[in-house]
């Protein structure tokens, strides 16, 4: 077998994805995405969230069903644990945004991926959120994650994708960055 | 016939081509155009070289060695090729060669307008109005310093300078001095600032960090002679994104030093990630520190890898220096996040934020929604109209003033071109009614 121009599969649609930037670079308008979910306290700390419609290209789209997630205390918070904790959703967004970044930046690099492990360990220290010293922040005191890839690359490209896929990470840029952010209340 | 000397320019009439800006860019398109024999015009609303004499910092020299300064016909001559030019001897050099090239330039002449006008173009001055078939923009790269949208957050009682405000630390008050910017620009400020005795603070988004000397050599002699200053714009994988680059962290100086964020941790300036935003008199910055100087790295590291195999290739490895790796950016493992911009440690914010070209004269619908002129390696959509001495503009050396002679010798040779097609086929008014229908069905709105 020839190892010359091996085709690569890593699952991703480097075609569509390169075609998109493409079509939306003419069309700017139409990379205009809202995001959207829905959420209604259960009892206690419990709280069902549920995912399905999201706008973009111009119209209304739905995924494929509607996902519903779970999110509460565990029980050393005299909670029911009936789902992974708020602070953990987030890094579950953090992981799977980068290492989505990680598959699209390794396939448009030709570059086959084997296997894409990460560990994110988030310190936080609880005393802000209980109110105890207003000198500790609520959020976490930072971020660590740490990628073991194995992927047909040299070290340093495996660096250059990793670093890529931060560059580009819609996640990254939300946990790293401020945002705006508004809560009213309706009737 | 009355002999007017040479350097005697009519004050409005028609010519063939008007060009605007008597810098490095415009005075080199003069000189081809005189070797070409056409008939035109340098504009120029200050003095020869105006934005070198006048829109930069005291201490600045070029970030390219003197043996690398030479322009269509012209080249420096004196003894320290070595050497970095000083602002002074930057206008000196050009102003020599404008002396040297006697191109017909009209000092203190401002363009107020450039409209589309019989097939050709009018460019209204405020000392009198030219008629010519092409126009060339050579009006700088570097005329409005950009700041970014929080910068209208900034509390009241801090002083605000841009690049262009900015001369010397002695006109800074006593106290911490935030820099906004890690290009060569922000790097250069926070060093001489903090040399001063300042307090300094390093704001920094991608940059791009090079070293001054490589394997015993200049970097600029390698750049040059491994054909990476010579690739061409329509080669690049990212045009948009070479061409809005940060300068690259050099200094150019006697001793030939390094400049880049370690050095300037080494002295005490701290460094952050990108302003983000201000909140309350709170600068945020960005928690991305570490991933972009990971990019630098990984880049930096490239580009001497590309260097390092055009010297095996090329046979003179016995002849010059080891490889060389450099230390990997520190970054401080929490750093500040937020800064209190009320409390009286910061008094002065510096915007080492970028550049961007004035066309505010400009009135050729040639912008695209971002403002910039919509050309193909300087040749702009408006039949006739070209630019040059910007960024990348035909290669990555259009950025540096010696990369003007390559770029210029090009675009000049596709002016003579239109001129001549356009003497065969003189443009009537249906012609032009047609070109006007063409550009604005270009433009999306026919």
């Amino acid at each position: 077998m020839s190892a010359v121009l091996k085709a690569v599969d890593n699952g991703v649609n480097v075609e569509a994805l390169l075609g998109a930037r493409e079509a939306l670079t003419a069309a700017p308008e139409a990379a205009r995405f809202v995001w959207r979910a829905e959420s209604e306290w259960q009892n206690g700390t419990h709280t069902q969230s549920f995912v399905k419609g999201f706008f973009g290209l111009g119209e209304e789209h739905s995924h494929v069903r509607e996902y519903v997630y779970d999110t509460d205390h565990p029980e050393v918070f005299a909670s029911e644990d009936k789902g992974s904790t708020p602070v953990e959703f987030v890094l579950v967004g953090l992981a799977g945004c980068l290492t989505a970044g990680i598959a699209a930046v390794a396939s448009n690099r030709a570059i086959q991926l084997h296997s894409v492990k990460a560990t994110i360990e988030a310190p936080m220290d609880i005393q802000g959120i209980l109110g105890i010293d207003s000198d500790v922040r609520n959020g976490f005191e930072g971020i660590k994650v740490s990628y073991q890839i194995d992927a047909d690359a040299s070290e340093e490209d495996i660096k250059a994708i990793v670093a890529q896929s931060q560059k580009r990470s819609a996640v990254f840029d939300i946990i790293a960055n401020p945002t705006n952010l508004t809560v009213e209340v309706n009737k | 016939m009355i002999d007017l000397g040479q350097n005697y320019v009519r004050s409005a009439g028609a010519t063939d081509v008007v060009v605007i800006g008597a810098g490095h860019a415009g005075l080199a398109t003069s000189y081809c155009l005189s070797e070409r024999s056409i008939d035109h015009v340098v504009l120029e609303r200050g003095e020869v070289a105006n934005s070198w004499r006048k829109e930069r910092w005291d201490s600045l020299r070029l970030l390219t060695p003197n043996w690398q300064s030479r322009l269509p016909g012209f080249m420096y001559k004196g003894d320290k090729p070595d050497d970095f030019m000083s602002m002074p001897e930057v206008v000196d050099f050009i102003q020599s060669y404008a002396d040297f090239s006697a191109a017909p330039v009209r000092t203190h002449t401002t363009v107020t307008s450039v409209r589309q006008q019989d097939g050709g173009y009018r460019v209204i001055s405020d000392t009198g109005e030219w008629q010519a078939k092409s126009v060339v923009i050579a009006s700088g790269a570097c005329n409005i310093a950009v700041t970014p949208r929080v910068a209208a957050a900034l509390p009241e009682g801090l002083e605000s300078l841009t690049a262009h405000q900015y001369r010397a630390p002695e006109q800074l008050q006593a106290g911490g001095v935030l820099v906004v910017g890690a290009s060569a620009t922000g790097l250069q400020l926070a060093d001489e600032i903090s040399r001063a005795g300042h307090d300094v603070i390093v704001a920094t988004g991608e940059h791009v960090r090079m070293p001054r000397s490589y394997r015993g050599m200049d970097i600029q002699f390698w750049l040059d002679r491994a054909g990476i200053l010579n690739e061409r714009y329509d080669e690049l994988d990212d045009i948009v994104r070479a061409r809005g680059l940060p300068s690259p962290q050099l200094i150019g100086s006697a001793d030939r030093r390094a400049l880049d964020l370690n050095r300037l941790s080494d002295n005490g300036v701290r460094i952050t990630g990108r302003l983000m935003g201000i909140n309350n008199s709170t600068a945020q910055f960005s928690g991305s520190l570490s991933n972009v100087c990971a990019l630098a790295d990984l880049k930096m590291s490239r580009m001497l890898d590309a260097i390092d195999k055009w010297i095996q290739c090329s046979g003179v490895a016995a002849n010059v220096g080891a490889i060389e790796r450099f230390e990997e950016t520190r970054v401080d493992s929490s750093p500040c996040l937020t800064l209190k911009l009320d409390d009286g440690s910061i008094k002065t914010v510096i915007w080492a934020t970028g550049f961007r070209p004035d066309y505010r004269w400009l009135d050729v619908p040639v912008l695209d929604g971002k403002g910039r002129l919509r050309h193909d390696g300087g040749v702009v959509e408006a039949p006739g109209m070209y630019v040059l001495g910007l960024p990348v503009l035909r290669r990555r050396k259009s950025s540096y003033i010696h990369g003007i002679e390559d770029d210029v010798r090009e675009i000049t040779a596709h002016l003579h071109a239109y001129l001549d097609k356009s003497r065969r086929a003189p443009h009537n008014a249906g012609r032009y009614a047609a070109t006007k229908t063409a550009h604005v069905a270009s433009l999306g709105l026919g």
